[in-house]
């Protein structure tokens, strides 16, 4: 360090200091000034490079949102797929430029509606999705070659996403127009999210055989996108949410490369998705570090010839777990400024959560303003005048370098575990995530860290503003479909199609084919996963707190 | 039987796999003195209430972020009711709106909810407040 640093350090330190904490919503210490001896050692083509170049700090695109801006894409679903299908149409409307859908619990899990699973589970967090009946009624009266989807399905993937498919097929667009992503990360269900149907191995299996099906029939579709919303969510901090996604990144790249593809025919696919919590500069500092990560390892360790394979395009979603239930206007507040840092890091996609999801699905009036917090961002605050403009910056420098190096040195330690699989059976993840969200609630409940509305700054009384509400007749009128669907379909040929599956499944073959096959005969996605459930299993987990 | 600790089972009922708040309240349990079951994911109520019982347990609580509240603290009761094992308090939280909180509570469903912003302190000291009450305890 300097002269003319440390003698402003003396200065600083002769002075009071108020009580902090200053340290980052992840509990990382920040220090009072960053100077010029903290980013000596930065070589700008080494470790920035202009944008849309290599290592790709400053962005994946030569323009960025100079060319075009981030796709506002508001996550929603719910109840049937007849209301969902109406919010989209009303979203699509109002200037929202993706769509993104959401499910219903026991969707997720590989139930139908009518299984007793599901009992009081139907349409409450998501949209209902039985058969291709229920995905044709979701996109009545949408183009599906106009629009881009991205949607949230991860153990079934492979069913929800054929359902798609052949639901396109109907409406006479073939295959290669569509564009999307599918969620299909089942690595961090394990990790976090919990939401499993499968073993391991078996699960590995059907995303590879996506990646395949993909690369002949639907290229342009992103057949993963790796998440660490979730994992952030379950209460990691920011540098476990960057290295635990990446090294799930990497994990797919091998399980791709063992199944026979090459590394350039599938990684331009992959894509990724990240949380954005409050703290401003940490977050931008994980994007940008993540951008150089992945492409550093993606050249270097795995080979990969094609720009696009470098590329790390993500998604971003404002963080669920900082909204609180007094209060909830303040949380308009907290998303705008987690907007604004997704931006500032380079986001390709954007949800803005509402006010109200702490307490239930969005209101319309709340899924506006949260959209509206997006057009204010793009149009109004000029943010997005000039790419990365925090380039260069001594603290954001240091803290993208920071974030590289921990990520670094967690990537050791999962391949000492035997990488991602063998540190989930370690319950390393599970653990580390378990203490992360720990030490946050005991650091508010001591008062060391301030949450506006909870433990200061407290309103007394209520606060009481208008909450969404799934009528319980929802569950009956879709058990009530999927009853005249059972009678009215031809049910041998659901039989042949399912006894296809479960035969391939005992084989090799890529199922996919063979899974739209069912999809054509209105085979229901709990008929579908039952039979994979004969041949592969289903997962258990230790659980650790 | 003169118990000396507290026992909890802490339960996640339904198929979503939200499990942070049930870990951080399992912990905090435990850190008080309490002796704490976790059931892990995806139990029915009928599963919680048959563990609940072959633990000789003072209290479950649950945590529902699915939005099936209305559905599952009813039927643990109920449950609870049919066994015979009434004496088993149940208290849970999650995303669960202000006034399906009253009807819950109101209806007996429940005998304490919390939101998310509630505090371990909190949820620890209604525990020892409703359980020192009724039986000896210490911890």
């Amino acid at each position: 360090m300097s002269n003319n640093f440390l003698s402003w350090k003396a200065n600083y330190d002769a002075k009071k200091e108020r009580k902090g904490p200053f340290f980052t919503v992840s509990s990382v210490p920040i220090d009072p000034l960053y100077a010029p001896g903290h980013t000596a050692e930065i070589d700008y083509e080494r470790d920035l490079g202009n944008p849309g170049e290599y290592p790709y700090t400053r962005g994946v695109r030569s323009n960025m949102y100079r060319g075009r801006l981030w796709t506002m894409r508001m996550f929603a679903g719910f109840a049937t797929a007849k209301e969902s299908n109406e919010r989209y149409k009303f979203l699509l409307s109002q200037g929202q430029t993706g769509l993104s859908v959401a499910f219903d619990m026991p969707t997720i899990m590989g139930y139908d509606s009518d299984h007793p699973r599901a009992y009081g589970e139907v349409g409450r967090v998501g949209v209902a999705i039985d058969s291709l009946q229920d995905m044709e009624t979701l996109f009545r009266d949408i183009s599906l070659d106009k629009v881009s989807t991205s949607m949230t399905i991860n153990a079934p993937a492979s069913i929800i996403w054929s359902m798609y498919v052949v639901a396109a097929e109907k409406q006479g667009i073939s295959a290669n127009k569509l564009t999307g992503t599918i969620q299909n990360d089942i690595l961090k269900e394990y990790i976090a999210q919990k939401s499993w149907i499968f073993p391991p191995d078996p699960s590995m299996r059907l995303i590879t055989d996506i990646f395949k099906f993909s690369k002949e029939h639907v290229p342009k579709w992103n057949t993963i996108s790796i998440s660490g919303y979730h994992i952030r969510e379950a209460g990691a901090t920011a540098l476990q949410e960057l290295a635990f996604t990446l090294a799930d990144g990497f994990a797919y790249v091998e399980a791709g490369v063992k199944a026979g593809l090459d590394v350039d025919d599938f990684a331009p696919r992959l894509s990724f998705f990240f949380n954005s919590h409050t703290d401003f500069f940490e977050e931008i500092a994980k994007y940008r570090a993540a951008r150089r990560i992945w492409a550093r390892h993606m050249k270097e360790k795995y080979g990969a010839k094609k720009e696009e394979s470098l590329l790390m395009r993500f998604h971003t979603q404002t963080a669920g777990c900082s909204l609180t239930g007094p209060q909830p206007e303040n949380n308009i507040v907290r998303t705008a400024y987690q907007a604004m840092a997704a931006v500032l890091g380079g986001t390709q996609s954007l949800h803005t959560n509402s006010m109200d999801e702490v307490l239930a699905l969005p209101s319309e009036k709340a899924a506006q303003i949260a959209l509206r917090t997006q057009q204010v961002l793009a149009y109004e605050t000029g943010v997005v005048n000039t790419i990365d403009p925090l380039a260069g910056s001594y603290f954001m420098e240091t803290l993208t370098n920071q974030m590289e190096e921990g990520a670094e040195e967690y990537f050791q330690k999962i391949d000492e575990l035997g990488g991602v699989l063998g540190a989930i059976r370690e319950n390393f993840f599970q653990q580390e995530i378990a203490d992360a969200a720990y030490r946050y609630q005991k650091e508010i409940e001591t008062n060391e860290r301030i949450i506006v509305g909870i433990n200061d700054f407290v309103n007394e009384g209520k606060d009481k503003i208008d909450l969404l509400k799934i009528d319980p007749e929802v569950e009956l009128s879709q058990i009530t479909r999927l009853k005249d669907l059972k009678q009215s379909r031809d049910n041998i040929r659901v039989q042949t199609t399912l006894s296809d599956l479960k035969e391939a499944a005992q084989g090799t073959d890529n199922l996919i084919p063979k899974i739209m096959d069912a999809v054509r005969a209105y085979a229901t996605e709990g008929e579908m996963v039952a039979v994979l459930k004969e041949v592969f299993g289903e997962y258990r987990e230790q659980a650790v707190f | 039987m003169n118990k000396t600790r507290i026992r909890v089972l802490v339960g996640k009922p339904g198929l979503d796999g939200h499990d942070r708040g049930a870990k951080v309240i399992a912990r905090a349990l435990r850190d008080a003195g309490m002796e704490v079951i976790y059931s892990g994911l995806h139990q029915t109520p009928e599963q919680l209430v048959e563990a609940a019982i072959q633990e000789d347990v003072d209290l479950i609580g649950v945590s529902v972020l699915s939005g099936a509240h209305m559905t599952i603290f009813p039927r643990i009761k109920e449950l609870l009711k049919e066994q015979n094992a009434e004496d088993i308090l149940l208290m849970g939280g999650g995303t669960i709106p202000e006034e399906d909180i009253v009807t819950l509570v109101e209806a007996g469903h429940a005998e304490a909810l919390f939101t998310p912003g509630a505090t371990t302190t909190e949820i620890v000291s209604w525990i020892r407040d409703r359980l020192e009450a009724s039986k000896e305890v210490s911890v």
